[in-house]
């Protein structure tokens, strides 16, 4: 299958902040690509470059074959871009922001309406409103249909469920399955670990570097070390208690948990409830779990 | 008068108005000392205005409230006394030093000179920022800005912090050390109120309350919400409550 995106060795600072090191990815033609990440590894600058808003320092990328600073005119008509922050047009109506963007792409409302229909069509009874007036939610399909009118070929999204309640985010993911099966290749950025199994193939990126690309399956069974899930009745206690732990490796709290691995390859668990238990633990359940997307680019960043 | 009975927040049929729009529609609840509770719901949902209530910023309605033992009717000043507060949007003064952040909110809290030395001397030497002090807080990561945030927000020994979406975008171990701050806090005393739509972050607390226009869906720990949602995460009962109720 042909790439739709082909990012070779790109590299950018900021000054003295090195924003991106050396990333290389290719991404292929009618996938959802997940750049997941925290706050400051990149992912915005990564988006910016490709979407032609920002020049690499060194490195290349090219867009449905074209490249993104030579031929970044041909460029920006195939791809769509949804920026993290809502920058449309707020004092005009969703129907007056949809015709200008169709009208810059040398297109119309109408030519395109069916590759926007279902997303559209949701909040086109509002039409005569005014961006500004819409709840987070319309904002955000009016910014994808505005995004999808010129028909591109890659969708570039940053950061569109960042800040958005659940039901909000569940429901952009419906849409970005849809636009998929539209055979449309869609590039999306998240600090949202869970979101991960939504993607075809992800990269992991921390401080600007990639730590790892692949389906999120072959993510989780790269984890090399057996997880184990540990809970007790206080949780601080029990955190301290494993730390000190001769054969801890890692501890960690996640969510009402601890996730824990050890040094050993081989060991037994008895034995480290025992050693709990010796320590005043009371409640404690272990359980070996499968790693999350989480664990896992933990144990990249320990790793590093 | 200041109330004592192991509760740190007590709210009963609490009601905040505008106009005729109802934001916080007669909620009830109660959070013990010590405990870390989480206050969930949708943007829009009433968290804020209930939680400016609680802070003692906004008058409510009718209902009753106390915090940290006072009424948040008529002794607002002793709640802002006995609070602390953190958000992830503003926190910490950006231009100005690490040192300086440390000793201006010890002086808005109202501690004494020596204090506010011995507090800072201590927090940096716990962040070992001690060669860091003069820089400007804009010099640090953002994780580090909100662990020293946190410690801020209770450098006057409160009974009770309230974090708004505390650690939203932070890298995940940075998110652990964070909460294990939070733990600590907790274990010496202090009880804990976070907003957030992040669900997530709602794993993290002992106990969690869902909000949806105006009245608390759900109240319980995260794993018997779960069971009685027969749910995986906070995330899945979440959505069930934002789309009608269905268990």
């Amino acid at each position: 299958m042909a790439n739709s995106i082909e990012i070779k060795n790109v590299s950018k600072s900021y000054g003295n902040t090195v924003a991106l090191k050396d990333i290389s990815l290719s991404v292929n033609s009618g996938e959802i690509f997940g750049l997941i990440g925290p706050d400051g590894a990149g992912k915005t600058t990564l988006i910016r470059i490709l979407a032609t808003l920002l020049l690499p320092d060194k490195g290349s990328a090219v867009m449905t074959n074209y490249d993104v600073v030579k031929d970044y005119k041909k460029v920006r008509s195939s791809v769509g871009y949804m920026p993290g922050k809502f920058s449309l047009y707020q004092d005009l109506t969703i129907e007056e922001n949809m015709q200008l963007y169709a009208t810059m792409f040398g297109t119309t409302v109408e030519e395109n309406y069916h590759l926007v229909k279902d997303i559209y069509s949701q909040i086109e009874p509002f039409k005569k409103r005014r961006a500004g007036k819409l709840s987070g939610g319309m904002k955000q399909k009016l910014a994808l249909s505005c995004s999808l009118i010129h028909k591109p070929e890659v969708l570039l999204l940053d950061e569109p469920t960042t800040g958005v309640d659940p039901v909000s985010r569940k429901e952009l993911w419906e849409m970005l399955k849809k636009l998929k099966n539209d055979g449309v290749t869609v590039f999306v950025s998240t600090p949202y670990m869970d979101e991960a199994s939504l993607c075809d193939r992800i990269a992991l990126i921390q401080a600007g570097e990639i730590l790892g690309i692949d389906t999120p399956e072959s993510i989780v069974n790269s984890f090399d070390k057996t997880l184990l899930s540990i809970n007790s009745s206080d949780k601080y206690k029990l955190l301290n208690d494993i730390r000190s732990y001769e054969h801890c490796n890692s501890a960690f709290p996640f969510g009402e948990s601890l996730h824990y691995t050890d040094k050993r390859t081989s060991f037994d668990i008895p034995q480290i409830y025992e050693y709990l238990r010796n320590c005043g633990n009371t409640n404690v359940e272990i359980a070996v779990i499968k790693p999350a997307i989480e664990d896992c680019f933990m144990n990249l960043m320990v790793g590093e | 008068m200041k109330k004592s009975n192991g509760y740190s927040i007590e709210v009963s049929n609490l009601t905040k108005k505008f106009g005729d729009f109802v934001a916080v529609d007669s909620i009830s609840f109660q959070v013990k000392k010590g405990e870390i509770f989480g206050f969930l719901g949708a943007n829009g949902a009433g968290k804020s205005t209930a939680m400016r209530m609680l802070c003692g910023l906004l008058s409510p309605t009718s209902g009753e409230a106390t915090v940290g033992g006072y009424d948040i009717f008529s002794e607002t000043e002793k709640v802002k006394r006995s609070i602390g507060y953190m958000s992830q949007k503003f926190s910490l003064y950006e231009d100005l030093t690490i040192g300086e952040n440390i000793e201006f909110y010890g002086g808005i809290y109202g501690l004494s000179k020596l204090q506010i030395k011995e507090k800072t001397e201590q927090l940096l030497e716990k962040f070992q920022l001690t060669e860091k002090r003069k820089s400007l807080i804009s010099s640090l990561p953002l994780g580090w800005k909100q662990k020293l945030a946190f410690s801020v927000a209770i450098v006057h020994n409160p009974e009770i912090v309230f974090l708004d979406e505390p650690t939203g975008g932070v890298d995940p171990i940075t998110r652990r050390q964070f909460w294990e701050l939070i733990y600590e806090a907790t274990n010496s005393g202090v009880t804990v109120f976070v907003t957030t739509h992040y669900m997530d972050e709602a794993e993290y607390c002992d106990r969690i309350s869902m909000m949806s226009e105006g009245k608390i869906m759900a109240i319980g720990s995260p794993r018997d919400l779960k069971s009685e949602y027969s749910s995986s995460n906070v995330d899945e009962i979440f959505v069930k409550i934002a789309r009608g109720g269905g268990k």
